[in-house]
């Protein structure tokens, strides 16, 4: 009790430093603070991570183009479902928290209760990204930059249209390229 | 004496192993494996591509299912979700300008017309196959009849 009104008063009081060391501490802390901040952050996007408690969904990429492929080029759980963008990433982290609460209660821990639950989490991610106009997709297709001389005779007559008109957004077609589909009858679109 | 005895004895089971790993030979003749050796393997060959075009296939006979003109890899086909019918649907394929499933989709197995795809031809790959780009395994001399040349 005692060090703690001692902790408190030494923080209300001017301190006896110069402001220089005060500005400097403060200066070295804050990037300190900062990296530590970051680099935790960037921890929860590694595949690891997720895996610790998706492992099921984790394995169901392996078998797609976002995992192996020609070039090379691989996009991990966080390239699609965490925003790229520093403050639309920090409203999604916040909300994770409740996914947090869900992994305590139980809500996914079982195969059953997975698959009984997939198309209510299917449907809410395919929510987000047709709110934020596929944002996460476009971070690495970006419309402008396609050639469509390049593309399938199937893909240009879907991108040149329906896609450039901004009628439709990545997601509206692109269901299921990174995951098994859940239960789609009633789905726009499908069957 | 047991002693000399079993290294003669582990001597010759070990020449033994050797000369009958030297007798592994088939002998010049090639059979369905090749002219590969029994304790050897074989070079798999290259996966071959897809062919991807925007026409159809000419049919061979009558009745045959038409195949697939286009890539369909990670295309879903499961109790879930049947990613073909997202474009050759009745309902789909107007939009989107495929091919539409034939009428005898639509038909139980006792005539009767059904209001959607019959479960027994849901499984699309089952009959409707791709195409690679890879020489034929075995040399065929079909002819189409008349009526489809």
């Amino acid at each position: 009790m005692k060090w703690i009104k001692a902790f408190f008063k030494a923080l209300s009081r001017p301190s006896k430093a110069a402001v220089g060391i005060v500005l400097a501490l403060g200066f070295f802390g804050g990037i300190m603070f900062w990296g530590a901040f970051n680099t935790g952050m960037e921890l929860t996007n590694t595949e690891e991570f997720c895996a610790g408690c998706h492992q099921p969904i984790v394995k169901e990429i392996q078998s797609t183009i976002h995992y192996s492929n020609r070039s090379g080029v691989r996009a991990i759980c966080s390239d699609c479902h965490v925003p790229h963008n520093w403050t639309d990433k920090m409203v999604r982290k916040v909300q994770a928290s409740k996914e947090v609460f869900a992994h305590i209660m139980g809500t996914i821990s079982t195969e059953e209760k997975f698959q009984a639950r997939r198309k209510h989490l299917a449907e809410r991610e395919w929510h987000r990204l047709k709110e934020n106009d596929s944002l996460e997709c476009r971070n690495c297709h970006e419309f402008e930059y396609m050639d469509f001389t390049e593309q399938g005779p199937r893909s240009v007559a879907q991108h040149s249209t329906a896609l450039a008109d901004g009628d439709k957004t990545c997601v509206d077609c692109h269901k299921g390229i990174a995951h098994r589909l859940p239960d789609m009858a009633g789905v726009e679109g499908w069957q | 004496m047991t002693k000399t005895l079993f290294a003669v004895l582990f001597a010759s089971f070990a020449i033994g192993q050797v000369t009958a790993d030297e007798y592994v030979t088939n002998g010049g003749l090639s059979s369905l494996r090749g002219s590969t050796e029994l304790n050897q393997e074989a070079q798999p060959p290259t996966m071959p591509s897809v062919i991807e075009q925007d026409t159809t296939y000419p049919n061979a006979y009558i009745f045959q299912p038409p195949l697939i003109p286009h890539d369909i890899r990670n295309y879903e086909m499961s109790l879930n979700a049947n990613k073909c019918m997202s474009c050759h649907s009745w309902k789909n394929a107007p939009a989107s300008r495929a091919t539409k499933v034939s009428v005898t989709h639509y038909l139980g197995r006792d005539g009767e017309v059904l209001a959607d795809v019959s479960p027994r031809r849901y499984f699309c790959l089952q009959c409707h196959v791709l195409q690679v780009d890879a020489p034929a395994l075995v040399d065929n001399q079909f002819e189409p009849v008349e009526s489809l040349r």
